[in-house]
């Protein structure tokens, strides 16, 4: 039965439906699977009990032919959201031991919806990298390698174990979340589909907070359509989240058309930035003829702001952070360290529970933000915002949808990327659209000289995820991408 | 603009997180770099314009004040570090 691992969460769906096998089988499956992946590190809790609980309600309920649309898909939850009863670590030592008393919203909709857990997924401390190397648990070893190589590769980062286990089959589909390219990078890293939807379509309550005008959480899984299924089940309005969209939630499986005709793809010409490899160029270039081939047309478009889209970024999410981490005290949660008097305790608690970068980033936003900082860096930073935010709008005049590369390199190995700027600098082709707040997916392309592979960004407008989701399945339609790690965990 | 030592340990203070002296000079050239990339921002012309609050334009909503979870007080104090008759406990603050 393992080849029901390598099934998409559409197949296992349809063959449950169908009676070809049981929930159950799917669930002891996966569960075994899960259990002999360890050299991955890729999950920080195991819940084979949960998976196997909702595998046995969803058998139940075949039997009575009421079944809700995830029922018997067992799926894997990064560590970033809290679930009722089950560590929630966000990666960090600081909330060792946290067993939240209630269940974020985004993973609530997927339980409601029949899915069960398999575990929580390991991932940047506080979804703070780009590469899992931040982890308190130590990194996700990618399961892919360069040819004729056993050196361990990055699967990319903070969503890093979500992609790793999709890659790997020890998740159907797993959650993640997207700050500044955490579900786009580690996909394109993994050889797999995420996609981070508009800001505020699924529920921020309950997922830990890095920086709350950026996070945005959405589906990481094999293919497009299985990407659409599970945001479908994710997305929606809740009352608990100030930020939450008052909208009905589309339904983008059932709208999932590969046919581009008569939409205009747009091709930013910042976006052709030096250092980047010829292969991911040439990528692109062959991404532009498939979306021609589907039917769309191209145009040129400007986006004058993008170079300074990551220097924005490092303003505003490191000030959100140093906001939002101020929580961790050592009084209500997590790890507490006495020190003299009730400062003393704080700053001992945060300088143990605290990893380097978190740290690093809690320092930068403490002083961007601090008395006689706060117009030159915060204020200039929220305008920089505006602008980028405008350039998109008037592309968006122009196009309906805009193609780049994920990432300016394949995966890289652990250790490589020791300079903070350096590994800042993955991110810049995904920054823009958090900064935007707009829909952005990345699908696979292809494999790299080394056998490493390589994926596609597309960036929609507000609330277009329709059409993100088809021009994905457009180039995966036509790229005939099926490379998956060769088995060596 | 770039920070000094005594700058970044100002800093580590106002975050309350512990530093040696080592970590903190091995942190300031750290920020300063960080820093000084950020800092082409200055480049761009902001004149005129306001910075960016919602990035999707939506209607703040109100609700009734109200207590709508309550009760809960033990799974409140269930994670705590510290807890002492139903309250979060704190090292002594006042002598």
């Amino acid at each position: 039965m393992t080849e029901l691992t390598s099934r998409t969460i559409a197949q296992l769906r349809d063959g449950f439906r169908s009676g070809e096998f049981s929930a159950r089988e799917v669930a002891e499956t996966y569960n075994a699977a899960v259990a002999a992946a360890k050299a991955l590190n890729a999950y920080t809790v195991e819940t084979p009990d949960d998976a196997l609980y909702a595998a046995e309600a969803a058998d139940k309920a075949r039997g009575q032919g009421n079944l809700p649309p995830l029922a018997g898909i067992p799926l894997g939850i990064k560590d970033l959201f809290a679930t009722r009863g089950v560590n929630t670590t966000a990666g960090s030592r600081i909330l060792k031991g946290f067993k939240p008393p209630y269940e974020s919203t985004v993973s609530a909709n997927l339980r409601k919806a029949g899915a069960g857990m398999l575990g929580k997924l390991n991932m940047d401390e506080f979804a703070m990298g780009s590469s899992n190397e931040t982890s308190a648990y130590g990194p996700v070893i990618s399961p892919w390698r360069r040819k004729d190589s056993n050196v361990g590769l990055t699967p990319g980062g903070s969503s890093g174990g979500s992609a790793a286990a999709v890659a790997a089959s020890i998740a159907a589909g797993a959650t993640g979340t997207d700050t500044g390219g955490s579900i786009r990078q580690p996909a394109a890293f993994a050889g797999i589909c995420g996609i981070k939807p508009t800001y505020g379509r699924c529920s921020r309550w309950g997922i830990v907070s890095f920086a709350s005008s950026l996070d945005q959480a959405g589906p990481m899984a094999k293919t497009v359509r299985d990407c659409a299924i599970l945001l479908e089940a994710m997305a929606g309005f809740d009352p608990k989240d100030s930020t939450s969209l008052d909208l009905p939630v589309p339904q983008w499986e059932s709208g999932l058309s590969s046919n581009l005709s008569g939409k205009r793809v747009g091709i930013p010409k910042e976006y052709r930035i030096d250092g980047v490899p010829a292969e991911i160029n040439a990528l692109w270039d062959q991404g532009i003829e498939w979306l021609k081939d589907a039917g769309a047309t191209l145009v040129e478009i400007s986006l004058p702001h993008t170079k300074y889209a990551l220097p924005t970024y490092y303003i505003i999410a490191p000030a959100e952070a140093s906001s939002n981490l101020a929580r961790y005290d050592g009084v209500r949660y997590g790890l507490r360290v006495e020190g003299e008097g009730l400062n003393g305790m704080y700053s001992a608690t945060r300088a143990e529970g605290f990893g380097a970068e978190v740290k690093r980033r809690i320092m930068i936003g403490t002083y961007v933000l601090s008395a006689g900082f706060y117009d030159a860096y915060f204020t200039k930073a929220q305008k920089v915002r505006a602008l980028i935010k405008q350039d998109f709008r008037k592309a968006f005049d122009r196009c309906d949808v805009i193609l780049t590369p994920t990432a300016p390199s394949a995966a890289f190995g652990i250790g490589e990327t020791t300079d903070p700027l350096a590994m800042y600098l993955n991110d810049v082709f995904a920054v823009p659209a958090s900064l935007a707040g707009l829909p952005a997916m990345s699908v696979p392309g292809g494999l790299d000289g080394q056998g490493l592979p390589l994926g596609l960004h597309l960036i929609g407008n507000e609330l277009d995820e329709q059409t993100v989701l088809n021009a994905g399945l457009a180039i995966e339609e036509r790229s005939g991408f099926t490379a998956r790690p060769e088995k060596w965990w | 603009m770039s920070v000094s030592i005594e700058q970044v340990r100002h800093i580590a203070k106002l975050a309350r997180i512990a530093m040696s002296d080592e970590e903190i000079e091995r942190l300031a050239p750290e920020l300063n770099n960080i820093l000084g990339w950020v800092e082409q921002l200055g480049e761009v012309n902001t004149d005129g314009v306001e910075p960016l609050t919602a990035v999707i334009d939506q209607k703040l909503r109100l609700r009734d004040d109200v207590v709508t979870e309550g009760n809960i007080r033990d799974e409140i104090l269930a994670n705590t570090p510290e807890a002492q008759h139903g309250f979060f406990a704190v090292p002594k603050v006042i002598e």
